[in-house]
C-alpha cells in the first residue's frame, strides 16, 4: 500500500514566496541566456515579465535559436498547447495535467550535470558550458509513448555523442546511465514513492552514439519549459518515451547495464530498450497501433511502425537480437 | 428519520435521474468547447468508464444502508441506478469500438483476448446484459427466484470493473485503490450481515 505523506508546505507559505523565486528566476534565465550568448535571443516574454504582475503569472518563454535540419521534414507538428500540457513526467505527478500546473517553482537554472564513472577525468560541467560542446540543432521528431500514443515535436538539442567525446569514456564504457533530479521541495511527485527516485534511464554505448539521440533544451523555437524536462532531457526517438530522462543532473559511464526506473518498477513489462516495436505488445495493452495527438475526437489510431519509422538509422544496432526477449 | 411520502419519492427520483446525466452533459458540453484534453478518445473512456463504476458503487450502497441504519426507502431507487450504470457501461464500450478501435474487429477480438483488464472488462459488460434485460417488473415475477441469483451478478461484475480499472493503471494505484476499498467495505457489510443473521 501507499503512503501519502503531506506536503510540509502550507498554502500560504507558498504564494508570498511565488514571487521572489519568479523574479530570482528571471535573474538567473537572463544570466542563462548572457552566457550562452549569441546562440540564445531573449524574447519580448522576457521584458513584459520584468513587470511584477506579471512576473505572478506562468513561466516565462524564452526564444532559443538554432540550426535548421532535414529530420522530420514533412511531418505534422503537434500543437505547442498539447507538447506542453499532456505529459508525464511523474516528478511532478501522475495525471497528464500535472507537470504543467505543478512545475512552476522547479528552477532549472543556475544547473550543473556531473559526469562521472569509466571517463578519463569526472567533472560537474554546467548547463552553459553544455551548450558550448555543439552548435543547437532543431530536429522535428516522432515521440510514441507506451502508453499507444505519439507526437511530432520539434526539439532542439545537441547530438549526445558530442556529449559523450566531450565526456572522454574510456575502454570500460559500455553504458551511459542518466539520472533525474528528485527535489520534493520543487517536484511534488517525488514526494510519493510511485517510482524508485531518482528516474534512472539508460542506453547502450553505441545506441547513445547514434545521430538519432539528443540532448534537448528547448522545443518549439523556445528554451525547453520545466513540464517538458528542463533544463536538459533526453530524446530517443527510435525508443518508447519513458527512455528519454528529463532535468538530467547525473551522466555515468558503466561497464554494467542499468536498471532503470521502470525496470524495477516493472521488470515483465518494460525493459531496458524499450524499442518501439508494434510485433510485441505491452503485457496489458497492444503496441500495433497509436492515437496521434491532437487529431480530435473522431480520428482514428495510425499503424506503429517498427522503431517508430527510424530503422533505417538505428536497425542495426539491433542485428541478430531477439527483440522479443530484449523488448 | 421521516420516510418521504410518495410524491417526495417521486422528486428525489427526478432529481437523481438528472443528476445521473450530468456526467453525459459534461463531456458534451466539453466536446462542444473543444476541451476533452489532448487525447480526447482517451478522456471519455476513462470519465464513462469511471462514471458505470462510480454509479455501481452507489447502487451497490444502498442495502449497507439499510442493514446498517434501517432506513430502506432509498432502495425504490435502486433499480434506476443499475440501470444507469449500464447505460454508461455501453456509452464506455461504444467508445471503445467506436472512437477508440473504428470497429475494426479482428483488433478489438484480439485486443480483448490478449489482454487481461480488457477481457476483465468487456467480462464485467456482457455479464450486465441481461441484469439489465431483466430488470423490468415482469421478467421479476417470472423469473422469481432465479431472479434474485441472476442479480446477485452484480457482485461478479462490480469486482471484474475494479480490477478492470486497477489492471490498467501503469503504476500509480492510488485511484483503483479508493474504488476496492469502497467495494471491499459495501461487500465487507453484507458479508457480516449475512453471517449474523445464519448464525442465530
Amino acid at each position: 500500500m501507499l503512503i501519502l505523506k503531506k506536503s510540509d508546505i502550507t498554502p500560504s507559505e507558498i504564494t508570498p514566496r511565488e514571487v521572489f523565486e519568479n523574479r530570482k528566476e528571471l535573474e538567473h534565465r537572463r544570466e542563462f541566456i548572457k552566457t550562452a550568448g549569441a546562440g540564445l535571443i531573449a524574447g519580448a516574454a522576457l521584458a513584459t515579465g520584468l513587470l511584477p504582475r506579471q512576473a505572478q503569472a506562468a513561466v516565462q518563454r524564452q526564444k532559443l535559436a538554432a540550426g535548421k535540419t532535414a529530420f522530420g521534414a514533412g511531418e505534422k507538428l503537434t500543437s505547442y498547447e498539447d507538447v506542453t500540457t499532456y505529459n508525464n513526467y511523474y516528478e511532478f505527478g501522475t495525471s497528464k495535467s500535472d507537470p504543467a500546473a505543478e512545475s512552476k517553482f522547479f528552477k532549472p537554472s543556475p544547473w550543473t550535470v556531473s559526469i562521472e564513472g569509466a571517463v578519463k577525468k569526472a567533472k560537474t560541467v554546467s548547463i552553459e558550458d553544455i551548450l558550448k560542446i555543439a552548435p543547437l540543432e532543431e530536429r522535428i521528431y516522432r515521440m510514441r509513448c507506451v502508453e499507444a500514443w505519439s507526437m511530432v515535436i520539434p526539439w532542439i538539442g545537441l547530438p549526445l555523442a558530442q556529449l559523450i567525446k566531450f565526456a572522454e569514456p574510456t575502454g570500460n564504457a559500455k553504458y551511459i546511465e542518466f539520472i533525474s533530479a528528485a527535489d520534493p521541495q520543487t517536484m511534488p511527485g517525488v514526494r510519493v514513492p510511485v517510482l524508485d527516485w531518482p528516474y534512472v534511464e539508460g542506453l547502450r554505448l553505441d545506441e547513445a552514439m547514434n545521430p538519432l539521440a539528443l540532448l534537448a533544451v528547448g522545443l518549439y523555437g523556445e528554451v525547453l519549459p520545466n513540464q517538458n524536462g528542463a533544463p536538459m532531457r533526453l530524446v530517443v526517438p527510435w525508443k518508447y518515451g519513458f527512455k528519454g530522462a528529463k532535468a538530467i543532473v547525473k551522466i555515468r559511464f558503466t561497464d554494467t547495464m542499468p536498471k532503470t526506473a521502470w525496470m524495477k518498477a516493472g521488470p515483465s513489462e518494460y525493459g531496458f530498450y524499450a524499442n518501439v516495436n508494434p510485433t510485441v505488445d505491452h503485457p496489458r495493452w497492444t503496441q500495433a497501433s497509436e492515437r496521434r495527438i491532437g487529431g480530435g475526437l473522431f480520428s482514428p489510431r495510425i499503424k506503429t511502425q517498427m522503431f517508430n519509422g527510424y530503422t533505417e538509422q538505428v536497425g542495426q544496432l539491433y542485428a541478430g537480437m531477439d527483440l522479443r526477449k530484449n523488448f | 428519520m421521516k420516510i418521504p411520502s410518495k410524491q417526495q419519492i417521486a422528486r428525489i427520483k427526478a432529481g437523481l435521474f438528472i443528476a445521473a446525466l450530468i456526467p453525459l452533459a459534461r463531456l458534451v458540453w466539453l466536446g462542444v468547447h473543444d476541451a476533452l484534453t489532448a487525447n480526447p478518445v482517451e478522456f471519455v473512456e476513462r470519465s464513462t468508464g469511471t462514471w458505470a463504476l462510480a454509479i455501481l458503487l452507489i447502487t451497490l450502497a444502498m442495502t449497507p444502508i439499510k442493514l446498517l441504519t434501517g432506513v430502506a426507502w432509498q432502495i425504490q431507487f435502486r433499480r434506476m441506478m443499475g440501470l444507469f450504470m449500464f447505460f454508461y457501461a455501453c456509452l464506455h464500450f461504444i467508445t471503445y469500438v467506436w472512437l477508440d478501435h473504428w470497429f475494426a474487429w479482428v483488433d478489438i477480438a484480439k485486443d480483448i483476448a490478449k489482454h487481461p483488464y480488457v477481457l476483465v472488462g468487456f467480462s464485467a459488460f456482457i455479464l450486465s446484459i441481461p441484469l439489465a434485460v431483466t430488470s423490468n417488473k415482469a421478467m421479476m415475477q417470472r423469473l422469481r427466484e432465479r431472479w434474485k441469483k441472476l442479480h446477485q451478478l452484480v457482485y461478479v461484475i462490480a469486482i471484474l470493473g475494479v480490477v478492470h480499472f486497477w489492471w490498467l493503471v501503469k503504476k500509480d494505484i492510488r485511484e483503483p485503490l479508493i474504488y476496492a476499498v469502497i467495494l471491499a467495505v459495501l461487500l465487507g457489510i453484507r458479508i457480516y450481515f449475512y453471517y449474523k443473521k445464519t448464525r442465530k
